[in-house]
């Protein structure tokens, strides 16, 4: 341990205090290590609660049930939105930037402090939000709060906070980046998986700068301050809220990337290619906001079609980039192991029983085939006509959110036990399970939210029965998803029960190995030394995911020009 | 996850670059099928918007229904005016006024606005839907296609009661 000299002020007092990691060979920053816990049991208490509203609302949208009164669903819909898309994914990414500007760089944390700072007022805003929206019954305006429907200003100030806090850890990201460089303590570029939480630090700024840009007027609104036009909120909260979901994408993608390495050893085959497909991220996809304008009155269709396919759908590619880079080099990695039979031998004896192959294999297929197809479709500015605000639109994106960047979320965490909590993982059945059950509970989920939405069922909509319009198979369609969302809060449970008891019990020990349950190799250092032969190799050519990634397209095209032929069927409308 | 060896520019293989040809058409392809459609197709976001007031627009509104009222039904009128004109619909906590009535195949200028929060105009089981906010005239051309009774469905959450928020367009 060699005293440093500091570079920034405020890292003046910080010591070289770290261990070195048995499994990773990496250093691991002690403040680091503190501060991935303390947002990590932040993550998973925002999932539960989350996870409660999530089981009472959709046994009341499930119409047979129909469990709730009107204003508790409302009220717990605005808690379930909050807790999960804002509290749940925000906290967990800030543990991995804090992750990933350290311990992958083998650098220290230069900024604790700040970074401290920025959790609290995280956590304060997160848990201020949950108690207003639960005791001012004024301030159940659901997660969007669109003006002109006021909630009490608390209401508006915890999102503020929150946004600070997020603001802050984001930064000390890239103080923490730049001290490394300084310090020597990585050479050459940094690691794809960095690269990707960069992209989603740097899109992460841009995004919570617009946010303040909505947000902070309407707490003064909402004060009395000032008025505040309601197309205007809608341009800048989307402006906000959908670039915020890239930051989801960017950070699960680099998780993929993660979870590959470790499971299977992966080594990216052309990281120019990995590492474009990210900034085609940066530069395509802030302009995203107007997805959920494309209805609003007083839009042109130029800057509606212009901002909708991100200039050419450039960000889409870049996801479709991933959805062949990554299967690519786990096909290549697992070929280069010997199996090599037919197109999908390697696949077929990929390692199903290692909690994060699980979690990335469904992860992909919900985020890609179910996610990403219907996201691009109903964003598309006609189709969207038949889509928005019905039960398709939350459809979308449970499947991406949920069966995508959670999923991996989930899987990951599986790692951070024993190597960053320092305890033995526990239950590891349920965790190989898992993936599986919450993502077909989810796939359900999605899948019977799009078909109802189909028919013309609202989303966030207490009753339905109402409208008195929809096709007696809306019954069924529901059914589909309140299965569904019983299974997969089952596998929501699974997980924390896992965490749970993976922590809370059982005394400190050192991780031995990196895969939980699929042996004893450790694939993550194995990865270093895939050769060049090895992945020039004819045999090893990832034939496969090109097979897979070309039925992916059809599958796309199809639900893709279904939606046209749909829209042609309907009035004339201009 | 760990670092990668210093030169990594390599040129890519030949499946990426299959891959990335073929992904690219496509993304040209969804972006060319926009303006098409804009500019053959029968089913167009309406874009026509005036600024309003919720008083004004009451006022135009309250107009219309006094000309062309021709029934009433639990209190509401149900209003009929003749195809190619102009016809009003208000968007309040939680209820659509009037009813109106068109006519299967005659063009009609559709004109929504709110008079207090975002609602939603979601028509069933036709399934169009546009969003309605306070101090926007949205007017959409529309053609209806087929007869019957038609449910105005409230779709943007308008606060607790916004699932009571139904009215109804009739068509023969
Ligand atoms: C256990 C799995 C889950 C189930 C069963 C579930 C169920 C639901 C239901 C029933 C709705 C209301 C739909 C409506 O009426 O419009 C909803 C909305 C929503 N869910 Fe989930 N959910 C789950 C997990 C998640 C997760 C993990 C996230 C985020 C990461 C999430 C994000 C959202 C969001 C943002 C909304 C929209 C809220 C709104 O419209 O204001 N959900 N979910
Ligand atoms: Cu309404
Ligand atoms: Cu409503």
């Amino acid at each position: 341990m060699t005293a440093l000299s500091p570079t920034f002020p405020w890292a003046k007092d910080a010591k070289d205090d770290y261990r070195a990691c048995p499994v990773t060979t990496l250093k691991v920053d002690m403040h680091t290590e503190r501060l991935i816990i303390a947002n990590a049991v932040m993550a998973v208490v925002c999932l539960t609660l989350g996870g409660i509203a999530a089981l009472l609302i959709a046994l009341t949208r499930w119409q047979a049930i129909h469990l709730l009164d009107a204003t508790w669903f409302y009220r717990l819909l605005t808690l379930h939105g909050i807790d999960m898309l804002v509290a749940w994914i925000v906290f967990f990414e800030m543990a991995g930037l804090h992750f990933g500007s350290t311990v992958l760089l083998n650098a220290r944390h230069a900024a604790p402090k700040l970074a401290w700072l920025g959790f609290i007022l995280m956590t304060v805003g997160g848990l201020m939000a949950n108690f207003v929206v639960l005791f001012d019954t004024s301030s159940i305006v659901t997660f969007t709060a669109y003006v002109p429907m006021k909630a009490h200003p608390l209401f508006y100030l915890s999102y503020i906070l929150f946004a600070v806090g997020a603001l802050i850890a984001v930064i000390t990201f890239f103080v923490n980046i730049v001290v490394a460089k300084r310090e020597a303590r990585f050479e050459g570029s940094m690691p794809l998986v960095v690269f990707g939480l960069m992209t989603a630090a740097i899109l992460a700024t841009y995004t919570l700068l617009q946010g303040a840009a909505a947000i902070v007027p309407a707490f003064f609104w909402s004060l009395g301050l000032m008025d505040l036009d309601p197309g205007i909120y809608r341009n800048f909260f989307w402006g906000f809220g959908h670039p915020a979901q890239q930051v989801n994408l960017a950070a699960m993608v680099a998780i993929w990337y993660a979870l590959a390495q470790m499971t299977v050893g992966i080594r990216p085959l052309n990281e120019k290619f990995s590492r474009l497909a990210f900034i085609l991220y940066l530069f395509f996809i802030n302009l995203g906001s107007a997805h959920h304008l494309l209805v609003d009155p007083g839009l042109s269709f130029g800057w509606k079609a212009v901002n909708t396919s991100y200039a050419m759908y450039l960000a889409v590619l870049g996801s479709m980039m991933h959805a062949f880079s990554i299967p690519a080099a786990m096909e290549v990695a697992l070929r280069a192991k010997g199996f090599r039979k037919g197109l999908f031998g390697w696949l077929r004896n990929g390692p199903w029983n290692e909690p994060g192959f699980g979690a990335l294999v469904t992860s992909m297929i919900l985020f890609g085939w179910v996610g990403g197809v219907t996201g691009v479709t109903i964003g598309t500015e006609q189709i969207n006509m038949l889509a928005h605000n019905t039960l398709r639109l939350p459809g979308h994106f449970h499947a991406t959110v949920v069966g995508g960047t959670t999923t991996a979320f989930m899987g990951f965490t599986y790692y951070v036990i024993p190597l960053i909590f320092r305890k033995e993982l526990k239950l590891k059945k349920w965790a190989v399970w898992q993936p599986y059950v919450f993502g077909f509970g989810t796939l359900l989920v999605s899948l019977g939210m799009i078909t109802s939405g189909l028919q013309g069922v609202s989303r966030r909509n207490w009753d339905i029965s109402f409208a008195g319009v929809v096709p007696g198979t809306v019954d069924l369609t529901l059914a589909i998803f309140g299965i569904g969302a019983l299974i997969a809060v089952t596998g929501g449970i699974m997980y924390i029960t896992v965490v749970l008891t993976s922590i809370l019990t059982g005394p400190r020990l050192e991780a031995s190995n990196m895969l939980l349950v699929a042996g004893t190799n450790n694939p993550l250092l194995e990865s270093t030394q895939l050769t060049d032969h090895q992945l020039e190799d004819k045999q090893n050519q990832p034939r496969g995911t090109l097979v897979l990634v070309f039925a992916f397209l059809v599958w796309f095209a199809v639900y893709y020009l279904t939606n046209w032929w749909l829209l042609g069927r309907t009035w004339f409308i201009r | 996850m760990l670092a990668p060896e210093r030169t990594w520019w390599k040129p890519m293989g030949r499946l990426e670059k299959t891959w990335l040809t073929v992904a690219l058409v496509w993304c040209i392809f969804l972006t060319i099928m926009m303006p098409l459609w804009y500019f053959m197709g029968k089913q167009n976001v309406p874009t026509e918007t005036y600024r309003t007031t919720p008083q004004q627009y009451a006022a135009t509104v309250n107009d219309f229904v006094a000309k062309y009222q021709v029934g009433e039904e639990n209190g509401i009128p149900i209003v009929a005016a003749p195809p190619g004109s102009d016809v009003y619909l208000r968007a309040s906590a939680w209820q659509w006024y009037p009813i109106l009535q068109l006519e299967k195949g005659k063009q009609y200028r559709l004109h929504v606005s709110s008079m207090d929060f975002a609602h939603g105009f979601s028509l069933q089981p036709v399934n169009i839907n546009l969003e309605v906010l306070p101090g926007y005239d949205y007017v959409a051309t529309i053609t209806p296609t087929t007869t019957g009774e038609f449910t105005i469905v409230c779709n943007e959450y308008c606060f607790l009661g916004h699932h009571t928020m139904v009215g109804k367009i009739i068509v023969e």
